[in-house]
């Protein structure tokens, strides 16, 4: 008999030999039948990498990007069928992987790709006005809180991460200069795009994402920044539909 | 209470034809979605099916509950199904007799089952786990084989009776696998329809396959949903419309998916199909 445990393990490792009970349908051994489904896996998950990563398959070329999904691949199987969540740990992968050592920010560029997808399929929100906004009394503004959609992500690298993910995407942009970048992926209608940011902006955004007052974020950013001025990115935030109506928030 | 799904002509919905069958759908009278892709919390997948859910009957087919598995169904899985289906309300709601995920991998592909006894035991018992929790009754699609098992003790055809008998479920018909596993197993595929549930039937499905040899240059048919319908398969569709008379009738096309027009061509030669059935059903 062929339980799921022996199917499986033959499916994983083509070094394994095909468990005796499966056939053809005429009785002889079902030989390179089962390599359909050995195929089958191995390919579908392979190709949802591809699909969920396209910056990394372009730089690491697709002979290195499927040798490594097949290492991925044991090491890291699906947990569930929902292959919009495929590859939650591969940007740590990347991170250890000693076959690409020598690209030491494809981790976080992976973390870019994941956080696009993620902003992607995150909840639609109801986005604070610019009505709403100039309701707050000017004297309140500092001691506001603001939630944030949930379609922003924050990106901080110590790579430029932001232009190598624009190399992938045009060959014409600039040639990464080595540097952190800062990135913030926003989501205005259902299309998520990175914007880089400054020192002082990422600051900001990250205070405001842990629930700091207006106040204390805009303090935050001077600290790493001193001359920062909030005003722009807070626009940027609101014209992205970033800034949410929250319980106890604006009103 | 949701409407069944019309009697005629679906096809597997694909964002990219998004704004084609909005403008033009043709022959197509209901969608088919695969419910794993409709399980984020917001954007663009779930905006989308919410509109097109207001002009076409939905039929919401599961690629990934593992039904056949020898675990128990995963509770977070059926969770997310659940709530799928309680907003959308979908005309249908099918899954596949196989299984896909094992000691918690999912395997991302629908993996065979010996046909015994203990087989149908576990599937009616997950079906029923699945019927109850979403309170109405699902299709269970008959599989595309490519091997058979030894300690196999009954047909396709009596185990999906069985599971039937035992669940009250009903059976979605995949022409083409009927096909591919016929031909991959040697078996005579106008017994099978002759031999098939057909009572039980709530919805045909079509799709293309790939032609491939085994070790002994035997035909070995893939269900690759990657290419038109071939001619046997539109035949065999025949017999099966002689016995079952119209039904929803999908096309399948999910790699190397072509432009609307292509697909809305076969969308056409179903309705065709079905017309034939409906005129000899009424001669």
């Amino acid at each position: 008999m062929t339980d799921q445990s022996t199917f499986r393990a033959a499916l994983s490792d083509p070094g394994m030999p095909v468990p005796p009970t499966l056939t053809d349908g005429t009785g002889r051994p079902a030989g390179r039948r089962f390599a359909v489904y050995r195929n089958n896996v191995a390919v579908s998950l392979t190709e949802a990498l591809i699909d969920g990563f396209p910056a990394c398959y372009m730089v690491l070329g697709d002979d290195q990007f499927r040798g490594m999904a097949a290492v991925y691949l044991r090491a890291h199987p699906p947990e569930s069928p929902l292959m919009a969540r495929f590859g939650m740990a591969l940007p740590a992968f990347l991170d250890a992987a000693p076959q690409v050592a020598r690209m030491r920010w494809i981790g976080d560029l992976a973390r870019l790709e994941l956080a696009l997808r993620d902003s992607y399929h995150a909840a639609d929100a109801d986005a604070l006005t610019p009505a709403m906004l100039s309701a707050i009394p000017p004297e309140d503004l500092g001691d506001t809180r603001f939630a944030l959609a949930q379609s922003l992500r924050l990106i901080r690298s110590d790579w430029p991460v932001w232009s190598i993910w624009q190399r992938t995407r045009d060959t014409e942009a600039p040639q990464a200069t080595p540097g952190a970048q800062d990135v913030v992926i926003l989501r205005p209608g259902y299309d998520p795009a990175p914007h880089l940011l400054s020192t002082g902006d990422a600051e900001f955004i990250d205070a405001l994402a842990q629930g700091s007052p207006l106040s204390t974020a805009a303090e935050a950013a001077c600290a790493v920044a001193p001359d920062h001025d909030p005003t722009a990115i807070l626009t940027l935030l609101m014209q992205s539909n970033a800034l949410i109506q929250a319980p106890g928030g604006p009103r | 209470m949701h409407h069944p799904l019309p009697p005629a002509p679906g096809v597997g919905y694909k964002p990219q034809h998004y704004a084609d069958i909005m403008a033009d759908p043709g022959a197509v009278g209901w969608l088919e979605i695969h419910a794993e892709n409709y399980m984020g919390d917001g954007g663009r997948p779930i905006a989308q099916l919410r509109h097109l859910a207001e002009r076409f009957p939905i039929s919401v087919h599961g690629v990934g509950l593992s039904i056949g598995g020898e675990g128990r169904l995963d509770p977070d899985h059926l969770a997310r199904l659940k709530h799928l289906c309680d907003w959308l309300n979908p005309a249908s709601f099918s899954e596949h007799l196989a299984w896909s995920t094992h000691d918690g991998a999912f395997l991302n592909d629908l993996l065979p089952l010996p046909y015994t006894a203990e087989t149908v035991a576990r599937v009616a018992d997950h079906i029923d786990e699945l019927q109850e929790m979403l309170g109405r009754q699902m299709l269970l699609e008959n599989p595309s084989s490519y091997l058979a098992f030894t300690e196999s003790t009954m047909t396709e055809t009596e185990f999906l009776a069985e599971v039937v008998r035992r669940t009250g479920c009903g059976l979605l018909l995949d022409v083409n696998n009927v096909f591919v596993s016929a031909t991959n197993l040697r078996l005579d595929a106008r017994q099978y329809i002759a031999d098939f549930p057909m009572d039980a039937v709530g919805e045909l499905h079509l799709g293309g396959h790939d032609e491939d040899e085994d070790d002994h240059g035997a035909p070995l048919l893939i269900d690759s949903h990657g290419r038109a319908v071939a001619d046997p398969v539109w035949a065999l569709l025949d017999d099966v419309l002689a016995r079952r008379g119209p039904a929803p009738l999908l096309i399948e096309w999910d790699t190397d998916v072509p432009d609307w027009s292509v697909l809305a061509a076969e969308a056409t030669r179903a309705e065709n199909a079905l017309s034939r059935a409906a005129e000899r059903a009424a001669a």
